[in-house]
């Protein structure tokens, strides 16, 4: 256990970690800019820290675009009054919060947000099971909302937890299946070899050769995240708020964060396994950095791509009503699960064909 | 350092194992099947430990990912009162004393008639592919024997839960 | 009449369609508010909330407060059955006794010694002018209370009379007079 090694990577993790929790705020605010203006609104444009008078020319605009609303949102969620009802289970009640923010957080662990910095590979841990890992801790995800839904002992939330865990397997067949064709084409489980197989040109990257796969992907992501159309475990028009109606003040930050968060991890790997990671197929920015803005810029490439699709996730949410939950079902076991396997099968052939 | 976090993870293992079947706090199942869970992680950190990185990453992605909510699911649809108040059994137990000796009795006569001796290193180095290409070349009748024992064991349970057939 | 489905196509099966016409929709209002600068409130109030106030619309279910007859009296007799109805108990009244004062008016026997809402639980729902038997109590067009505790939000009968104001046209004696002299008409005017 040499030092330099555990003192980038703790650098590393924090500076993901910070970046991660700011766009964390930021997409929430993006969310209801985004909203507002499909729905005809200007969305959060009050909020102004006394300081932002005295900024010529850019304050008010600040203010109107919404800057400092996570602050005054983040302010307003820790000064809440912090109501546990009685009739919980406490334990329980207690742990689900922080339970729903971890998984999405240690997700991002494994992905490749940048090829290098110096002689600093831009991962946190390059694993060999990378894509694997991740799939093991999105699966345990399920588990905040379902010990949210029986904590809170009472009907609603129950239907959420109930709801939640059924879902959540359901969709992640078909979301482990998806991926397969990929690594069928990449060869490794590794994601730096996935970004490594997507360089070169605009036709190498998989959603081009896989897009089949990447809408799979992308649906099943939907459900994975609890996002709408999938977001019957909290279906405000049914179950009040589902599995967090019992839960105020930080403890109901921490489900929106970590809905949020896991977003961000979701995307973050859509980007890495179909969008290319952090190369663009022009101007060599394929290749691993040389210098340190190079290294600079791929992160940059890296989140443009998160962000572009972060906007997708956001703007559907605004566009579809919510699926019935014997469609999200049938869409899931009936239409996904077989079109994924046939995917790979026709991967293989082809695979097995050009190769021979 | 590699030992000290065996000692760790073995012993939390043995910890919530223990929990598992007898919680002195609670007796609650949603108990035990969380700590079944926290078991299955401190596993997947022992097979960490020995260079199998696939096994520890589908030992959390089956066991605790999938099996375990779906263990969860059901167990929250009971009435868990009843459970609660249940007394000990005496045929239960036996029956449970019974099974777990016959398991611990195969797995101790399969390790020693393998003759693997305590220090072997991994083999595998966990690396996917090796694995793969040793399941479907060396192993591949034992594993298509298994697929289809699974298979038989999913047409069985559909059956049952679809009692009127038409 | 039974309207038999008509089957979906493959494309409708997986929502493309759907996904399509959503996206276009979107876009559409999402461009309208962008680029062009027009959002509803602009459209229609001309500004936003605080700076330009709502217009309320009649028949908008504000906070409850009692209202006076056309002579200025009380017009509540304390009945209470807008206290029992009231989902999340939000009303308080404490009537007169046996022998508290007598009520201001004429066609009553007493009026309540102290009636409050708590504007904190009350739900806006109505159905305390909907059980009133005096036609007494009104949900009226304030929709923005606030207060800077929870006793500030405790409203009492002085504040919820001056706040309600008289209700001349809403004069429950009279329309039952209306009423019966209409039903000695033949054939019955329904209104
Ligand atoms: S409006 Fe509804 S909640 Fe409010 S006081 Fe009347 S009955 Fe109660
Ligand atoms: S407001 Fe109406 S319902 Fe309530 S006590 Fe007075 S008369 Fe009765």
């Amino acid at each position: 256990m040499d030092w330099t090694f555990l003192i980038f990577t703790l650098v590393k993790i924090a500076v993901v970690f910070a970046v991660v929790m700011t766009m964390v705020a930021y997409a929430v605010l993006v969310e209801r800019k985004v909203s507002a203006f499909i729905q005809d609104r200007v969305g959060p444009n009050r909020a102004a820290p006394f300081f932002a008078r005295y900024i010529p020319f850019l304050g008010p605009r600040l203010v109107r675009w919404g800057i400092f609303q996570p602050v005054a949102d983040a302010l307003k969620a820790i000064l809440k009054e912090d109501y546990t009802p009685a009739h919980v289970r406490k334990v329980y009640f207690w742990i689900a919060p922080a339970i729903a923010m971890v998984p999405a957080l240690l997700t991002l662990a494994v992905i490749p947000f940048g090829s290098q910095i110096g002689s600093q590979k831009m991962v946190i841990a390059d694993l060999d099971v990378g894509i694997l890992y991740t799939f093991g801790i999105v699966s345990l995800g399920v588990y905040g909302i379902v010990l949210a839904g029986y904590a809170a002992n009472s009907k609603y939330p129950f239907l959420g937890g109930i709801r939640s865990s059924a879902q959540m397997i359901s969709y992640e067949i078909s979301m482990g299946l998806s991926v397969i064709p990929v690594f069928l084409l990449v060869g490794s489980l590794n994601l730096s070899d996935v970004i490594g197989n997507q360089s070169g040109s605009l036709l190498n990257w998989h959603v081009v050769k896989q897009p089949l796969a990447f809408f799979i992907f992308l649906i099943a992501a939907f459900a994975e995240t609890n996002r709408l159309p999938f977001d019957l475990p909290e279906a405000e028009t049914e179950l009040v708020g589902g599995y967090h109606t019992e839960y105020s003040s930080m403890k109901f930050a921490l489900f929106f964060l970590g809905e949020y968060a896991a977003m961000i991890s979701v995307s973050a790997m859509m980007v890495t396994l179909f969008l290319g990671g952090w190369t663009l197929p022009f101007l060599g920015l394929d290749q691993p950095a040389a210098t340190i803005g190079m290294g600079l810029v791929h992160i940059l490439i890296f989140l443009m791509k998160l962000c572009f699709l972060l906007l997708i996730i956001i703007w559907v949410r605004w566009m579809l009503p919510r699926f019935r939950y014997d469609q999200l079902m049938d869409l899931g076991w009936r239409r996904f699960i077989p079109v994924a396997l046939a995917n790979i099968i026709l991967t293989a052939a082809v695979l097995a064909f050009v190769r021979s | 350092m590699t030992d000290l976090l065996f000692i760790v993870f073995a012993g939390l293992a043995l910890l919530c194992g223990f929990l598992t079947v007898a919680n002195p706090f609670t007796r609650s199942p949603v108990a035990s099947a969380l700590f079944l869970v926290l078991t299955m992680v401190w596993l997947s950190g022992l097979f960490v430990l020995l260079h199998a990185f696939f096994i520890a990453a589908v030992q959390i992605l089956v066991y605790a990912g999938a099996v375990m909510v779906l263990f969860l699911f059901v167990i929250m649809m009971l009435d868990l009162r009843e459970e609660e108040r249940r007394q000990w059994n005496r045929f239960g137990v036996a029956a449970g004393l019974i099974a777990v000796a016959g398991l611990l009795g195969i797995t101790v006569l399969t390790v020693v008639r393998s003759g693997i001796s305590g220090e072997t290193e991994a083999t595998l180095e966990g690396t996917t592919p090796l694995l793969g290409t040793a399941l479907f070349t060396q192993y591949l009748l034992p594993f298509e024997i298994v697929s289809v024992v699974l298979l038989v064991a999913m047409v069985g349970v559909i059956l049952l839960s679809k009692r009127e057939l038409k | 009449m039974i309207v038999s489905r008509k089957p979906l196509s493959l494309a409708e099966r997986f929502y493309l369609p759907a996904v399509a016409n959503g996206f276009k929709v979107t876009w559409r209002h999402f461009r309208r508010t962008v680029f062009e600068g027009k959002t509803a409130a602009g459209e229609t109030a001309g500004g936003f909330h605080p700076e330009v106030p709502w217009k309320v619309e009649p028949g908008y279910r504000g906070a409850p407060y009692l209202v006076r007859d056309q002579e200025g009296h009380t017009k509540c007799v304390s009945c209470q059955l807008c206290e029992f109805i009231c989902p999340p108990k939000a009303i308080r009244i404490t009537p007169p006794g046996p022998d508290g004062q007598a009520a201001d008016r004429k066609n009553a026997e007493k009026m309540p010694r102290d009636f409050e809402i708590n504007m904190l639980r009350c739900i806006f729902c109505g159905l305390c002018q909907e059980v009133c038997p005096e036609e007494a109590i009104f949900l009226q067009k304030d929709y923005s209370l606030s207060g800077g505790s929870r006793e500030e939000m405790i409203y009492n009968k002085e504040r919820l009379l001056a706040l309600g104001g008289t209700h001349s046209g809403t004069q429950k004696w009279k329309h039952k007079l209306e009423e019966a002299k209409a039903q000695e008409a033949f054939p019955v005017k329904t209104p």
